[in-house]
């Protein structure tokens, strides 16, 4: 199936599903590699919590899609350039400051998103942002914690949050370029136009960051396409392994 | 003929998976039960996204129906709208979870600013003291974070409010 011809909302209930499933999967590599007992459970959490919400996604998508589309075909059989993910979430685990300044960046991101899907006519998918918004706001706060934790701790922690920070900097300018499944999101009135949630966005960093003694990294940015199918070298080694089992035994059961 | 009623007290007892103290109707995932021509409907809501257990609820849910209304006769209708929140655990609900040793969420919990402090203390289940701490965030399951008393000095988990 060619995913591209299907209609532009299911294409953004896929985006928006590609994002928490590629960013869930990538948090569940570090289950019992955490730096401590709490982390590793948190960071299990998280991951569930993000594949969860993938799920509503995918399953509202394939019901809409219809022809016996199902989540997992959503999530197993289809190839790299068919994931319409924002190239941040694919990006590698890294150290825990990698990971933590990764999940900073985009949570503050997914709260100003799902606050504006929640006021979407389209009754399903405000319902999913709706319950969503609570538990992003959860992970939020763990992120901002851990930020200001490192930033505001030892030498060692600041000048790693900080160097971690600035790695993952480039990747988050794409969050506010608006792609074609974002424009007609927006057209219909589905999601936000992105760029107005760059200054929010902005503010919510600028203020976590302050109490972290961090500043705001000023690296130039990347030009991205994750959101048009075009992604960097790791998506496609982060599907290998997720898509693997399912695409040895199609029929397998779970 | 069975009515609503006996269906009601048969979810009573169907507990949580991981949290065995509460039934589904504690719980208040149950939004609505409906006798049908050809069996029943009931309306369920999950609780928190990543909740492994939501599909576990369900079978046990049907299953539970199944012995009144007959096999194949029991339509499971998710909802997510008003999404599930811990204000609906019912009182009995909450005086169970403390018995049974996990922190009730307090009251009000939907409301969003509750979230952001929910580092505010949480009485100790075990001596009542509210001179305690968070430990974790995230815990066992999706459902719980981690405390300890600094009076008894007993760690404990604490039912998480969304």
């Amino acid at each position: 199936m060619k995913w591209d011809t299907c209609d532009p909302s299911e294409q953004y209930l896929l985006h928006l599903g590609d994002d928490a499933l590629v960013l869930g999967h990538r948090l569940s590599e570090w289950c019992g590699h955490g730096p401590i007992l709490e982390e590793d459970i948190a960071l299990s959490n998280l991951a569930l919590d993000l594949v969860g919400l993938a799920r509503q996604y995918y399953q509202l998508a394939a019901k809409r899609i219809g022809g016996g589309t199902t989540e997992d075909r959503l999530a197993y059989w289809r190839g790299e350039r068919d994931f319409k993910n924002h190239v941040l979430v694919e990006q590698p685990n890294g150290d825990f400051a990698d990971t933590m300044a990764r999940q900073f960046l985009f949570d503050a991101f997914h709260l100003l998103q799902l606050e504006a899907i929640e006021q979407s006519p389209d009754a399903d998918l405000a319902a999913i942002a709706r319950k969503a918004l609570k538990e992003t706001t959860y992970r939020a706060q763990h992120s901002s914690e851990w930020v200001v934790r490192m930033g505001d701790g030892t030498d060692e922690s600041h000048s790693r949050i900080n160097a971690a920070l600035k790695r993952i900097w480039p990747f988050t300018d794409e969050l506010f370029q608006p792609a074609e499944v974002d424009r007609i999101a927006a057209e219909r009135g589905l999601g936000p136009d992105v760029r107005t949630l760059r200054e929010p966005w902005l503010e919510l960093i600028r203020e976590v960051l302050a109490k972290a003694q961090l500043s705001l990294p000023d690296m130039p940015q990347k030009l991205l396409r994750g959101k048009s199918g075009v992604h960097s070298e790791s998506l496609g080694f982060l599907l290998a392994e997720m898509q693997s089992l399912p695409r040895a035994y199609p029929d397998a059961q779970w | 003929m069975v009515s609503a009623d006996d269906l009601r007290k048969r979810l009573h007892l169907v507990p949580d998976p991981e949290v065995p103290a509460l039934s589904v109707l504690d719980l208040g995932i149950i939004r609505g039960l409906r006798i049908m021509p050809d069996g029943c409907e009931v309306d369920l809501s999950p609780t928190y996204t990543g909740c492994p257990a939501t599909e576990v609820i369900e079978r046990d849910v049907r299953e539970a129906l199944e012995e009144l209304v007959g096999k194949g006769n029991v339509r499971i209708k998710t909802v997510l709208d008003p999404p599930w929140t811990s204000d609906w655990i019912s009182e009995e609900g909450l005086r169970k979870l403390e018995s049974y040793g996990i922190a009730p969420p307090p009251k009000r919990s939907s409301d969003k600013r509750s979230l952001l402090g929910i580092s505010t203390p949480l009485n100790c289940p075990r001596c009542k003291s509210s001179h305690t701490e968070r430990i974790a965030a995230f815990g066992s399951t999706a459902c719980k974070s981690l405390h300890r008393c600094l009076d008894c000095q007993e760690p404990f988990e604490a039912f998480k409010c969304i």
